[in-house]
């Protein structure tokens, strides 16, 4: 152990750092980057206005996820703008060299879920793609940042990028989660408490008990919304836990590289007594299932609460707040969030598109169906997770339940595809943003939670206690 | 590559009031389906200056008094959300040069130091100031002055603030690292050398 204890973010940076530049920032190297349609057009035609090549192909991994829709398999899409997106990526990886996790390689899918099953997201390394939920990566014990398109083109040319370092907050949770509360919950709860700009200017290190005993899927979901709470990076240290869902992925490596690779990933987790520049402590029975009520994902209570009303503010801003979230939602305030109606139920995206996601929703929507008049969706994230929810036959259980289940991609979690909100339809969304017009119509109204709660409320047509709607204890 | 020295930046200034203005609402997702940053420009705000039916709403930028400014103001956490440099880009290509706001989502900033707009952050009640004097007079002009950290407006002045590394690269012209990054260049291959998963494929 070195003499000075230290952080993971510092070691990584540290591993990374090229050189310092004039203005202070510094130069950091970025392992592993991922690209994909959307952000990544205009940064390959800037790099050829500039005679540019992209410097480290061999870590450069795309795939296509914003705009595929996923009830058309067949190209050209409907859509051509979609269609010329898509060429547009073809094109860029096959002149440059990239590998690309198109479709018909059988591992495509929303780029926060292809990087780790592929085993590309690997502790200790620095990550970039153009994309804010890249913090996801971060589960692994990666520093993992969402990048804009200038950017894209600084690391398709350099492998790096001009960075100041953050501060680092460590958030601990402790203790075991009460029965039918999870990992989504756990990140609504710490938004919530810290604000949607609580975290600008720092990289979230999420430890304590309850992340220990987390799956690698439950850490995503936190990490990946870590940018929603401000904060660029979230992580958690490796442990066991990661390194045995590296083991045997495409990516990882094997024989005596994987046991060297071990010992290497173990060296960069934060050392005791490390200094952080803010350190938060919850206790994990305070976490509630929660809900959103307003326009982001601060805006969220336990599901036994009231909506908020703006005589209960807390400040000017806050009230100010409220009244404009409750306009918009068209929401009662004072009045409980539960017995909402809701019109459409989206199970998927970056967050909560996983396997374990759609298992346990399986495991609790077996035998049920889907309320009147309400249009349910499940998307797995890629096309891996949906052939292992098909193997299991997650796809029959949803299906019979009511849920069209979809092709991999991103979906209604941003509608730059066919799936969108229709006017003012209430969403229940097991995804990460809850913004204004964020479904794609622009009176459209989003409300996030766990998908199990989604689950609950799709059955019930109405925002629902999924503890009592599943009789979970 | 030679920048300018981006040193302060004068015109007009529009105010669109509200905190956590998110990058969905500055650009809404389905006019990034492009493969040119182009023509973002007319999208800016799209759905807040619009109804649903198209109808304009009679939003601050689309007040005729407020045509051609180059200085958008605003509240708190502006550009919160995705990392979306259309964002930026559309409020460039829309002719502003400059945001003054109370603070800024870490991502916006920086995308918007790296395209040359200075976003420098302001006390409220100084936004309030600056926000007052345009409303009495639409056609005052303000100085953005990056290097003396102050807006200049009539015979006033508010002080202003702004990440030092910011305001070094916009001062000194090194606002778009991608040279220095290049420079950098034999470094990197050392850096990399040193790191085993690099090598790996």
């Amino acid at each position: 152990m070195s003499a000075q204890p230290k952080s993971l973010f510092e070691k990584v940076w540290e591993a990374h750092s090229v050189r310092k530049l004039a203005n202070g920032q510094t130069q950091l190297l970025i392992g592993t980057h991922l690209i994909h349609e959307v952000t990544s057009p205009q940064a390959f035609g800037m790099l050829r206005d500039l005679g540019l090549k992209v410097l480290m192909p061999h870590r450069t991994f795309a795939t296509v996820d914003h705009i595929v829709p996923t009830n058309e398999l067949v190209e050209p899409y409907k859509d051509s703008l979609a269609q010329a997106m898509m060429d547009e990526l073809r094109k860029n990886c096959a002149q440059f060299g990239v590998t690309f996790f198109d479709r018909s390689t059988g591992k495509q899918g929303i780029v926060h879920i292809v990087g780790p099953e592929q085993g590309i997201t690997q502790p200790g390394t620095t990550i970039a793609c153009g994309d804010s939920h890249t913090s996801t990566h971060g589960a692994f014990g990666a520093i993992a940042f969402g990048i804009g398109t200038s950017q894209v083109r600084d690391v398709l040319a350099t492998q790096t990028m001009a960075l100041g370092a953050l501060k680092v907050r460590r958030i601990e949770v402790n203790g075991k989660l009460r029965a039918g509360v999870y990992a989504k919950d756990v990140i609504l709860h710490i938004i919530r408490l810290l604000g949607v700009n609580g975290g600008t200017g720092y990289a979230y290190e999420y430890a304590g008990t309850t992340f220990d005993g987390f799956s690698m899927e439950e850490r995503m979901t936190v990490c990946n919304m870590s940018i929603e709470g401000g904060a660029r990076v979230g992580y958690v240290n490796p442990d066991e836990t990661t390194f045995a869902y590296l083991k045997g992925r495409p990516y990882s490596p094997t024989g005596d590289a994987w046991d060297a690779a071990v010992a290497r990933w173990k060296s960069f987790a934060s050392d005791p007594g490390c200094r952080y520049d803010d350190v938060v402590r919850i206790d994990a029975a305070d976490i509630a299932p929660s809900v959103t009520w307003g326009i982001n994902p601060g805006q969220g209570i336990s599901i036994t609460e009231n909506i908020p009303s703006p005589e209960t503010a807390t400040s000017d801003d806050d009230r100010a707040g409220i009244i404009e979230a409750l306009a918009y939602m068209k929401l009662p305030a004072g009045q409980p969030i539960k017995g909402t109606k809701i019109n459409v139920a989206f199970l998927g995206s970056c967050t909560n598109g996983r396997l374990s996601d759609f298992q346990e929703v399986a495991r609790y929507i077996r035998g049920r169906k889907v309320a009147p008049g309400v249009r349910a969706i499940a998307v797995p994230g890629s096309q891996i997770v949906a052939l292992q929810c098909e193997k299991l036959g997650l796809d029959k259980i949803l299906a019979e339940a009511g849920f069209e289940w979809r092709a991999a991609g991103c979906s209604m979690c941003l509608a730059m595809n066919p799936d969108k909100l229709i006017g003012d339809e209430l969403c229940a969304s097991s995804s990460n943003r809850n913004f204004k017009g964020r479904q794609g119509s622009v009176t459209g109204r989003t409300v996030l939670m766990s998908p199990v709660m989604v689950a609950a409320a799709a059955v019930t047509g109405v925002v629902s206690d999924a503890r009592e709607v599943f009789a979970v204890n | 590559m030679a920048l300018a020295k981006i040193t302060s930046v004068s015109g007009r200034g529009v105010f669109v009031p509200g905190n956590d203005i998110d990058t969905d609402r500055i650009i809404p997702a389905r006019f990034m389906k492009c493969v040119v940053f182009d023509g973002l420009g007319e999208f800016l705000f799209y759905d807040v200056r619009h109804t649903p039916e198209g109808a304009p709403t009679g939003h601050p930028i689309d007040r005729p008094e407020h045509k051609g400014a180059t200085i958008l103001l605003s509240g708190a956490n502006f550009g919160c959300g995705s990392s979306r440099e259309h964002a930026p880009q559309a409020i460039h290509k829309a002719g502003f040069r400059a945001v003054i706001a109370e603070n800024f989502a870490e991502i916006f900033f920086g995308n918007s130091t790296t395209l040359g707009i200075p976003c420098v952050n302001a006390a409220r009640e100084d936004i309030a100031k600056v926000a007052a004097a345009i409303e009495a007079n639409p056609a005052i002009e303000l100085t953005v002055d990056v290097a003396a950290l102050e807006v200049r407006f009539g015979a006033e002045k508010i002080k202003i603030t702004q990440r030092e590394s910011a305001r070094d690269a916009l001062v000194n012209g090194r606002w778009d690292a991608i040279g220095d990054l290049i420079d950098g260049l034999p470094a990197v291959q050392a850096t990399a050398a040193k790191l085993p998963y690099m090598s790996a494929a």
